[in-house]
């Protein structure tokens, strides 16, 4: 009993030091969304110009396939960083993807397109207060939701898509959802 | 304000002139900014209250250690404009609340609320001190009950010797 308790001071030392350490590896940035497992939010976004009429997004739009919903802005500097890994993953043609123009120029949204590659099938625009993207519990751009078949969000990646995080985390998810 | 420096540090040699001292006094008086814009304000004076309050309490998603309504991030902005919309449309301050939290989760209020996965934060460390306390306690009653017996008081024997041993010392 006495040893144990002369040991006890040094092992509370060892879990929170242990606990600490965890803590140092974890990213702040990176919030755990509330909505997985929730229905997309109740949106109806207006077109890009020059997409054509009916290119908007809307929660009807993102039932009956598996979908990947990427927020992205024309002043979004890391949404530079990801795009090639996007239209990759358009080349591949593993999941439908579409975009929302968040907190931007229509205007802007789609000439950035136009430069960088257009990776979507549809694009909705979110003006500012951005309501959607507030909906959908966005924190910054780029991010990511996986949606499945039946418009429930069942995951969410903050920050750019890379190779590694497609290959490892995404796909897999959407090969399980397609199933 | 450039203006003012420029002014003071003029004359390296000389002392700052009086109207300049004024004006770096003057500065002592300022008061924190809020970044709330007056374009984005109610015009109902007590629903624009409680949008600051309800503002004061919730957590900017990009600044993380600032309230929204501190902070002059775009995101923090669309929030303050959608928590007085909210309150427009005749929610009471719990509902403007959970139609935040519900989108964000509770790490979006800056005071964490009182339920069964946050019991350790509020009470971990009133257990803590309660251990301690109770690992202070028991280390004196410990020690009190293991204090050295008085030694049995001497045999007549042991007396005489001792009075022998007196003496042969001379005392």
């Amino acid at each position: 009993m006495r040893r144990a308790l002369t040991f006890l001071p040094v092992a509370i030392f060892g879990v929170l030091a242990l606990l600490f350490i965890k803590g140092l590896t974890l990213n702040p940035k990176e919030i755990p969304s509330v909505l997985i497992n929730h229905p997309v939010p109740d949106m109806t976004l207006a077109p890009l110009p020059g997409r054509g009429e009916s290119s908007g997004l809307s929660a009807a739009n993102l039932k009956g396939r598996v979908s990947l919903v990427n927020i992205y802005g024309s002043w979004c500097i890391a949404c530079v960083q990801e795009h090639p890994y996007l239209m990759e993953i358009k080349k591949s043609g593993a999941v439908p993807i579409h975009g929302i123009d968040w907190r931007d120029d229509p205007a802007l949204g789609a000439a950035w397109l136009k430069k960088h590659g257009d990776p979507y099938e549809r694009v909705g625009v979110d003006p500012p207060p951005g309501r959607a993207a507030v909906d959908f519990g966005v924190t910054g751009a780029p991010e990511s939701f996986i949606v499945d078949k039946q418009g429930i969000i069942r995951y969410k990646h903050i920050g750019p898509i890379t190779t590694e995080v497609w290959a490892k985390i995404l796909l897999p998810i959407v090969r399980e959802l397609e199933k | 304000m450039r203006r003012v420096f420029k002014m003071a540090l003029k004359r390296r040699t000389g002392r700052l002139n009086g109207a300049s001292l004024v004006l770096l006094c003057a500065l002592a008086w300022t008061v924190p900014a809020f970044a709330v814009n007056p374009d984005e304000m109610l015009k109902d004076p007590a629903q624009e209250y409680r949008a600051r309050e309800l503002g004061k309490d919730l957590r900017c998603l990009v600044c993380q250690n600032q309230s929204i309504d501190d902070s002059d991030a775009d995101l923090a902005k669309d929030l303050r404009i959608i928590v007085r919309e909210r309150i427009s449309a005749g929610d009471s301050d719990a509902a403007v609340k959970k139609f935040v939290v519900d989108r964000y989760g509770d790490y979006v209020l800056l005071k964490p609320p009182f339920k069964a996965t946050t019991l350790a934060l509020w009470l971990g460390p009133f257990a803590l001190f309660a251990g301690a306390v109770a690992v202070v306690l028991g280390f004196y009653r410990r020690r009190r009950s293991a204090a050295p017996v008085p030694p049995p008081p001497l045999s007549a024997d042991e007396k005489k010797r001792l009075e022998k041993l007196l003496k042969e010392t001379g005392r």
